[in-house]
């Protein structure tokens, strides 16, 4: 069974929701980032997702935008990627999903990329800017050998549409909780829940809710409807605020902390 | 040979639909009213009465005769677009496309623009029908093109500034893209070439294509027979392909799209995405070519003109090139700046520095032709914009 799988098994089991924390890979460099990660599964993540840093990252708001360029700065490519994911695999067995846009696993070629992937232990990929026919190709490609393409659901999607994606998806889905950019919003949505409970009619498949949420209530609330909650800008924007690098890790430590509910730290 | 793309926007392998899940709907709505517009009696006869009596259409195919001669060779005729409401072709789609808008009971419209004429355009046709005007325009066009961004706070329109990435119009879409995306319900993004995801690539070439169904019958009037040659600039490839397209099935004549050959040939010096080739990739909704680096990361370009300075183009153009249907040359911003001062002297027309990208090229090619060629250019739009970058450029080039 795959890790993701597996994970999600686990705390269904458990009856126990997920974290699903997201950075960029190379921020603020490489040796943070692989710290951040471990430290991260540590902090019982269920899954992370990585960030692949991108030029034009048109489906970002301000922060992941210039997280992503701190890494590009300092010159982060997909092989720098795989080598830290390569050193987190000693360490821990938590799920690792890359999150990208597709240039720059086009330009990589996305074979290549689907065997070192498989080979170092990355368990899925998520790519922004793919949707129908060109995300069901990649999606057979990737599962040749054991890859999941995860795939995303918005609240703009028609319920045919959600149908057609969640017959085709794998690992599990992440559902957009708003029509937006990624960016921390203090207001939790209501439309989140209703597509949540949309996509429930034709899937099993665990569903994460992400894009906006930074708080422990928005959290909580998630977990009421869905299987996992997904963190991305607010953790990035810890990064970005703890201008010493040797205190980055314990900054995003102690704000993981502080967002997590009770829950996910008592479950194992 | 069919140039129609498929049902996906695909040409080849160029072309389709890359985008976050988010946008889907809504470009599915929008192709879907678009179908239907076009089909529609009434729709073509309200675009065609805007294009005649609001931005004066038919423009004149006029006869270059002292450029012709001083170049001797070709005999040179200018498509005159700068005669546009606006000055410049892109005022044409911008009519297309705000009916549309109108249909789809759209009350904000939101665009990017590089030299700044796509935002007058835009801003324009809001003021036209009291639509929300925000145009997304990067702090470096802004600088060089400030009697534009004047032009459209003066239509009523906001111009919200993108400092992000290169500051230029590559940055301006991204922006436009976020906002698109955030408020999708309200919202109608009037994009301004042959570039982003399906249907827009198809969309725009058709809204411009009446440059070339003009052209067509004014040289069969003029001269009795088809032009040899077509020559236009491209930046996303929006006055290029409205010039070409009707001319595609016709074997004889032949087509040269003009990139912007910027200050060199390295990356990052010019915008010259086919001659200088890093290949093929995915930015902004499209499979095109693009110029970036061996990692995938979108290459920041240069021009001198603000409206051909852009990593990637028109996925219809790059179908066109692997073809060999259309063959694409570049020109310096040196060549541009002096073609710009010859047409201005020869013909009393100043050109924008776009579109003296296309005369410089001609300035090259015609005096080698028999006088009985006849070359048709796409004058894009009109100079009055450039004229601050040009005297600064020419003060420092005499200093
Ligand atoms: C006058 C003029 N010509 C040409 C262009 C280039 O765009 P396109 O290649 O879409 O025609 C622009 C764009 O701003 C322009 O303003």
């Amino acid at each position: 069974m795959s890790r993701i799988r597996e994970k999600f098994a686990q705390l269904k089991r458990d009856t126990a929701k997920g974290f699903i924390p997201f950075v960029t890979a190379g921020d603020p460099n490489l040796d943070i980032s692989r710290e951040i990660v471990l430290k991260l599964a540590e902090l019982r993540a269920s899954v992370i997702e990585l960030g692949v840093p991108f030029s034009d990252p048109m489906a970002d708001g301000p922060t992941i935008q210039l997280s992503s360029q701190r890494a590009l700065l300092n010159g982060v490519n997909i092989r720098n990627i795989f080598d830290l994911v390569s050193d987190v695999r000693k360490k821990t067995e938590v799920p690792i999903v890359l999150f990208s846009y597709l240039n720059p696993l086009f330009q990589f070629g996305l074979e290549k990329l689907r065997d070192e992937a498989a080979r170092i232990g990355i368990d899925g990929i998520l790519i922004t800017d793919v949707i129908d026919v060109e995300a069901n190709e990649i999606s057979d490609m990737l599962a040749e050998k054991s890859l999941d393409l995860i795939s995303l659901i918005a609240p703009t999607t028609s319920d045919q549409r959600i149908e057609k994606i969640s017959s085709l998806s794998k690992g599990f889905i992440y559902a957009v909780s708003r029509a937006g950019v990624t960016g921390a919003r203090s207001v939790s949505s209501s439309a989140a829940e209703s597509l949540v409970t949309r996509a429930r009619k034709y899937t099993d498949l665990p569903i994460a809710v992400g894009f906006g949420i930074s708080t422990q209530s928005q959290i909580e609330d998630v977990w009421r409807y869905a299987d996992a909650a997904v963190v991305g800008s607010a953790i990035v924007s810890e990064i970005a605020k703890s201008n010493d690098s040797s205190q980055t890790v314990q900054t995003v430590e102690a704000f993981v902390t502080s967002l997590l509910p009770q829950v996910a730290k008592s479950s194992t | 040979m069919n140039y129609q793309p498929n049902e996906r926007g695909y040409w080849g392998e160029y072309g389709g639909r890359f985008v976050p899940e988010t946008l889907v709907s809504a470009l599915d709505e929008l192709t879907a009213a678009y179908f239907v517009a076009r089909d529609d009696g009434d729709f073509r006869t309200e675009l065609e009465s805007l294009l005649k009596d609001y931005s004066g259409r038919p423009t004149p195919l006029f006869y270059a005769k002292r450029l012709s001669e001083t170049l001797g060779g070709a005999k040179i005729y200018l498509k005159r677009e700068d005669l546009n409401h606006t000055g410049a072709h892109k005022i044409n789609n911008c009519i297309g496309q705000i009916l549309l808008a109108r249909r789809m009971g759209k009350k904000r419209v939101i665009a990017e623009t590089g030299a700044g004429q796509h935002g007058v355009a835009t801003a324009t046709v809001c003021a036209l029908f009291g639509l929300d005007c925000v145009v997304y325009m990067g702090t470096e066009d802004m600088r060089r093109q400030e009697l534009n961004v004047f032009r459209m706070r003066l239509l009523g329109a906001e111009v919200r500034e993108v400092d992000s990435g290169s500051k230029t119009l590559k940055d301006a879409i991204n922006e436009a893209l976020r906002d698109w995306v955030t408020n999708i319900d309200t919202t109608y993004y009037l994009l301004g070439s042959a570039l982003g995801p399906h249907p827009y690539p198809l969309m725009v070439r058709d809204f411009q294509s009446v440059i070339g169904k003009e052209a067509r019958q004014q040289i069969l009037d003029m001269e009795g027979r088809l032009p040899d040659y077509l020559v236009a600039c491209v930046g996303g490839g929006s006055n290029s392909i409205g010039l070409f397209h009707d001319f595609l099935p016709d074997e004889s004549v032949k087509m040269i799209g003009v990139e912007a050959g910027g200050s060199g040939s390295k990356l990052g010096e010019h915008a010259a995405r086919f001659i200088a080739g890093s290949g093929v990739g995915v930015l902004q909704g499209t499979k095109s070519y693009v110029l970036q680096d061996n990692d995938g990361q979108i290459a920041s370009t240069h021009s001198i003109s603000a409206g051909l300075d852009y990593a990637s183009v028109g996925p219809e153009h790059a179908y066109l090139h692997d073809l060999r249907r259309v063959e694409y040359v570049s020109a310096s911003d040196d060549e541009a700046l002096e073609a710009f001062k010859q047409l201005s002297k020869t013909e009393g027309i100043i050109p924008a520095l776009e579109s003296s990208h296309a005369i410089a090229h001609l300035i090259k090619i015609a005096p080698e032709m028999p006088s009985d060629t006849i070359l048709i250019a796409n004058l894009s739009g009109r100079g009055d914009k450039d004229v601050n970058t040009v005297a600064g450029l020419m003060q420092r080039n005499q200093e």
